[in-house]
């Protein structure tokens, strides 16, 4: 339920063009075949009444409210279910169909609270609208029956309450869990006057399977699923349409408020990413923004060893400005420099990467891209042409083979991941390539037809394997290689030699031959062949190796350039695709253009005013490294987290440490800002306006629900920075920073505020070409003009386990939190994962006498962290597996300085490490554990 | 982090690798860190990949320049 009412059709579109004409009280309607009655009633402007039926879930037909009677047909059928025909002629109020409804809604409301006043939902309730809409009057049955209202409540859920003596059993909720979100968790139990949802067999919801996306609460037609906001707070008045700040998938949201108090979030039907689901995080994990840990005003100190002390906003940007500048004339104009956000808007991006170059004077700015996609921009670039994912989310719909590879959906990306298993359910084949059994493996309904348990760290083996099994079973989409590509023929020998054949890698990657070449064929033989993939692909010393090795096989087998198919990266965090299109890494402009390109420097130097150095400068490691070499002295950190998310610790911190000035701009004060000099309070993005882009090249926009709670807007402090520093940056409004975006940036030529209003969102490149946006890219041709096979020789990593270090550890995401935790840890999400677990299979736990739930340490070569371990034939003997959410684990701890080669992003996924059971005092770290929660809860 | 990087392309002729790796190096690395590569290759370049010594001293070129 909303209190934005989006339109709702009853049943779902059916794809066509409109073919069946039909009339519905006299109004001539044509729709595609297929089409529900009730929807060409809507469509033609008639809403026939219903509880059980909404159009994102298939027609149920259970609540016999819509009925409606149809010339020459006998009876009275349900309009859900009835598809429209030919020359059908239907009439929706005959006093017939009035009749039977008012019966119905009697019947519904003898065993149903009449509290309308006090209800949670009144003014929101369906069934309340329908006894309107059938005109009931009176309820001859009475109330003294046998009903079902001394029903218990189950608030086990941090975020909703299930009250099921109001519930009537519509199902839409048990629908909207299998159809929509794909877990199945909940179920209609009994029979007859009996029956009633249950989230498992007798479990509280908290205690079920369910994953808190929230469908089921908006599915239900009344107040039986609710959110505890709204119980708590009342219903909200206004309502602001936005963009999720969590991952990559870039979800919309309504955000319905009561004044200026956020009551709930409510999934977009009109949102192009989502279509009008969410996940746990963008549903209900919004509280921190108004978490009491929150910093609203800027503080400074002499040294890190000092107290903070409160300033006024004029001190603090004159702090930085004056010490930036001292720094460079103390130690060179390179000494400085900053690193962008991906959490922050495209508008922010820009103007911090703007700063750098114009008014820092040289290049040194980089996003924390670095540390997770930086391969994916070097990869497809070098083999596509453009540093993007090739497909909107809705092309998953038409894939017929599914690959993913490095990728943990319904964890990292769990609105996409429904929309992937919607697919699966519908017939198309998995193939994962994970050392781990992720869920995706098998789960309900869903089982993977080729599950590849890799050894870490050979991707690049396995995917010159399955090249190789295409290239010598003839499997190559021979026309497309001819016209659309080049480099193929040296490509080609190198993958069918004889070391890169499954039987041959088979030693190194552990995975059985005839596993490996099943999957191949089947990727290769099928009409349509996507691949989807994460860090798991990224985060290794070749982690630019395998995303090219990953373009090369899709394009061998033609899978590039329409719906169904392309070589797609989940992006992790909101705005890592925008935060990499919006310049900030050290050698590129906006829309990846090089900074030695004359003529590109020339066009930002003019609008700037300014001399841009045709130099790269520093990336992330490299700041670091000059840091403790004595040569950079001074960073200003936007929105990262840097102390709590980059590897090995010791090194970052050291490096920041070192630093003269270290500005941190952010919610909380984090890891990072216990190394800072100046802390400038950010803004929550229910304080901002601007955009965000997704992993599909999605530009939403982001808009404020409320004035930001320091008083100034981030971008607003950046450019007050630059201004200081002698470079004013004057905008009145983001929506001015976009058209400096479009102005210089041909990819976004098309792109503005008004544009995003109109449309929605945009994919881009829109410019000319496209006015309206490119959800699929390489469609004729590559960017690049004709794609570049590249070869992509397979070199282990320089980690190595050993007698000492004898297992490898990952790590990766878990669904309740996110990234490094600081705004999730301030929810109540904390429910489910109040801390970093050690997952490790039985075997390795009976060899070391580990049992579950054990404090255990975790030894690397460069560190060593306490956590508790969680036995678990998910992972294969010899690896352990870790999150990074929480703060008093610090499993970055033990992550090492491996690195791509091309990029640098960190190799987080190899770790050489040995695992023992921790000393008894150990224990005082699950303490801590649980004080830390307690602190960001309470 | 070098010798990865002509690792990378040590599929390539030896002449054709130099180039390959002097351009990625000039196109992805702060100038301070081809100094600092430059400095090491021409005190002995211990441990270094001969592609990479190739690359940074193309026709006896020493003063640390990547090749074009």
């Amino acid at each position: 339920m909303t209190l934005l009412k989006e339109p709702d059709f009853g049943t779902p579109e059916r794809p066509g063009e409109p073919t069946v004409s039909v009339e519905v009280d006299g109004l001539p309607v044509a729709v595609p075949e297929g089409t529900s009655v009730m929807r060409a009633a809507a469509l033609a402007g008639i809403d026939i009444p219903k509880l059980c039926a909404t159009d994102s879930l298939d027609a149920f037909g259970s609540c016999r409210l819509c009925v409606v009677e149809i010339d020459g047909r006998r009876g009275t059928p349900a309009s859900c279910t009835t598809p429209a025909a030919d020359g059908m002629r239907v009439r929706t109020q005959t006093p017939k169909v009035e009749k039977l409804r008012q019966g119905v809604m009697e019947l519904y409301l003898s065993d149903h609270p009449l509290d309308c006043l006090t209800c949670p939902a009144n003014g929101d309730c369906e069934l309340q609208d329908m006894a309107g809409v059938v005109g009931l009057r009176q309820v001859r049955y009475g109330y003294e029956g046998e009903n079902h209202l001394d029903a218990e409540a189950d608030r086990s859920n941090p975020y909703f309450d299930f009250d099921p003596s109001k519930c009537i059993v519509c199902s839409r909720c048990v629908r909207a869990c299998g159809e929509v979100q794909g877990t199945f968790a909940l179920t209609i139990e009994g029979r007859g006057f009996d029956s009633k949802v249950s989230p498992g067999a007798g479990e509280l919801f908290m205690d079920s399977e369910c994953v808190s996306c929230g469908a089921c609460v908006q599915a239900c037609p009344t107040s039986t699923l609710q959110e505890r906001s709204v119980v708590e707070l009342g219903m909200p008045t206004r309502s602001v349409v936005t963009t999720c700040a969590y991952c990559g998938v870039g979800c919309s949201f309504k955000a319905e408020l009561r004044g200026d108090e956020l009551v709930r979030m409510v999934p977009y039907k009109d949102g192009g990413a989502n279509e009008g689901h969410s996940c746990v995080k963008g549903r209900f994990a919004f509280g921190y923004a108004t978490h009491p840990d929150r910093v609203l005003k800027p503080m400074v100190r002499e040294r890190i060893t000092d107290p903070w002390r409160e300033v006024e906003w004029e001190e603090a940007i004159r702090t930085v400005a004056r010490g930036m500048r001292s720094i460079q004339e103390r130690h060179g104009s390179g000494a400085i420099g900053a690193i962008t956000s991906s959490r922050c808007t495209n508008e922010e991006v820009y103007v911090v990467q703007k700063m750098v170059r114009a008014a820092f004077g040289n290049n040194n700015v980089d996003t924390c891209a670095r540390v997770c996609h930086s391969p994916t921009g070097y990869g497809l670039k070098q083999t596509f042409g453009e540093s993007a994912g090739t497909q909107d989310f809705r092309s998953v719909a038409q894939a017929d083979v599914i690959v993913v590879i490095g990728a943990n959906p319904t964890d990292g990306h769990p609105v996409f991941a429904s929309r992937m298993k919607r697919r699966l359910r519908e017939g198309a084949r998995l193939v994962v390539i994970d050392p781990r059994r992720i869920d995706l493996v098998r789960s309900p309904h869903i089982e993977a037809a080729h599950h590849l348990q890799l050894t870490p760290s050979t991707n690049v083996a396995v995917i010159n394997a399955m090249a190789h099994v295409v290239v010598t079973e003839d499997l190559v989409d021979k026309s497309f290689v001819a016209d659309r590509c080049e480099g193929f023929a040296e490509w080609a020998e190198f993958v069918s030699r004889p070391e890169n054949s499954p039987e041959a890698t088979e030693s190194i990657t552990r995975v059985p031959s005839e596993e490996l070449r099943a999957a191949a064929r089947l990727y290769a033989r099928a009409p349509n062949g996507a691949i989807y993939y994460g860090l798991g692909v990224t985060e290794h010393s070749q982690g630019s190796t395998m995303v090219m090795g990953m373009a090369n096989l899709a394009m061998a087998c033609g899978n590039i350039g329409r719906d169904g198919v392309g070589v797609n990266p989940l992006r992790g965090q909101n705005n890592v695709q925008g935060s990499c299109d919006m310049g900030s890494f050290p050698h590129e402009f906006t829309g990846y253009r090089h900074v030695s390109d004359d003529a590109v420097r020339t066009v930002f130097e003019d609008l700037w005013g300014r001399t841009i150095l045709a130099e790269p400068g520093l990336r992330i490691p490299n700041m670091f490294d000059a840091a403790i070499d004595g040569s950079f002295r001074g960073l200003f950190v936007h929105g990262e987290d840097i102390a709590q998310s980059d590897p090995n610790l010791k090194h970052v911190t050291a490096a920041l440490e070192a630093m003269e000035l270290v500005v941190v701009q952010d919610l909380f004060l984090n890891e990072t800002a216990k190394f800072a000099h100046v802390f400038l309070p950010g803004a929550s993005f229910l304080e901002k306006d601007g955009t965000f882009t997704n992993a599909e090249r999605r530009v939403n926009r982001v808009r404020a629900v409320m004035k930001p709670k320091t008083g100034k807007h981030e971008w607003q402090i950046v450019c007050e920075i630059a201004a200081a520093m002698g470079y004013p940056m004057e905008y009145d409004h983001p929506g001015q920073i976009m058209d400096e975006i479009a102005q210089v940036t041909p990819t976004f030529r098309g792109i503005s505020y008004a544009s995003l209003d109109k449309l929605g969102s945009i994919q881009w490149p829109c410019n000319e070409e496209a006015p309206e946006g490119t959800p699929t890219m390489h469609v004729d041709e590559f960017v690049r003009g004709k794609g570049r096979f590249v070869v992509t020789t397979y070199l282990p990593t320089n980690e190595r386990t050993t007698s000492r270090f004898p297992l490898v550890l990952t790590t990766g995401r878990i669904l309740s939190q996110y990234n490094v935790g600081a705004q999730t840890r301030r929810t109540g999400n904390v429910a489910w994962h109040p801390e970093d677990l050690l997952e490790l299979h039985p075997h390795d736990a009976e060899v070391r006498g580990i049992g579950d739930g054990d404090m255990v340490t975790l030894t690397s070569r460069v560190g060593e962290t306490t956590l508790r371990a969680r036995v678990s034939d998910r992972m294969p003997p010899g690896v352990v597996y870790t999150t990074f959410h929480h703060p008093v684990t610090g499993a970055n701890v033990v992550t090492t300085e491996n690195s791509d080669w091309a990029t640098n992003c960190p190799e987080y996924k190899v770790t050489a490490v040995q695992v023992g059971l921790a000393h008894p005092l150990a224990g005082r770290a699950a303490d801590r554990v649980q004080d830390d929660r307690h602190a960001v809860v309470d | 982090m070098a010798n990865d990087i002509a690792a990378a392309f040590g599929h390539l002729p030896d002449e054709q690798a130099a180039e390959a790796v002097a351009g990625h190096i000039q196109r992805f690395w702060d100038p301070r860190m081809r100094a600092r590569l430059a400095e090491f290759v021409d005190g002995g370049a211990e441990g270094l990949s001969p592609v990479i010594v190739a690359a940074l001293r193309p026709a006896g070129r020493t003063d640390g320049t990547a090749g074009d």
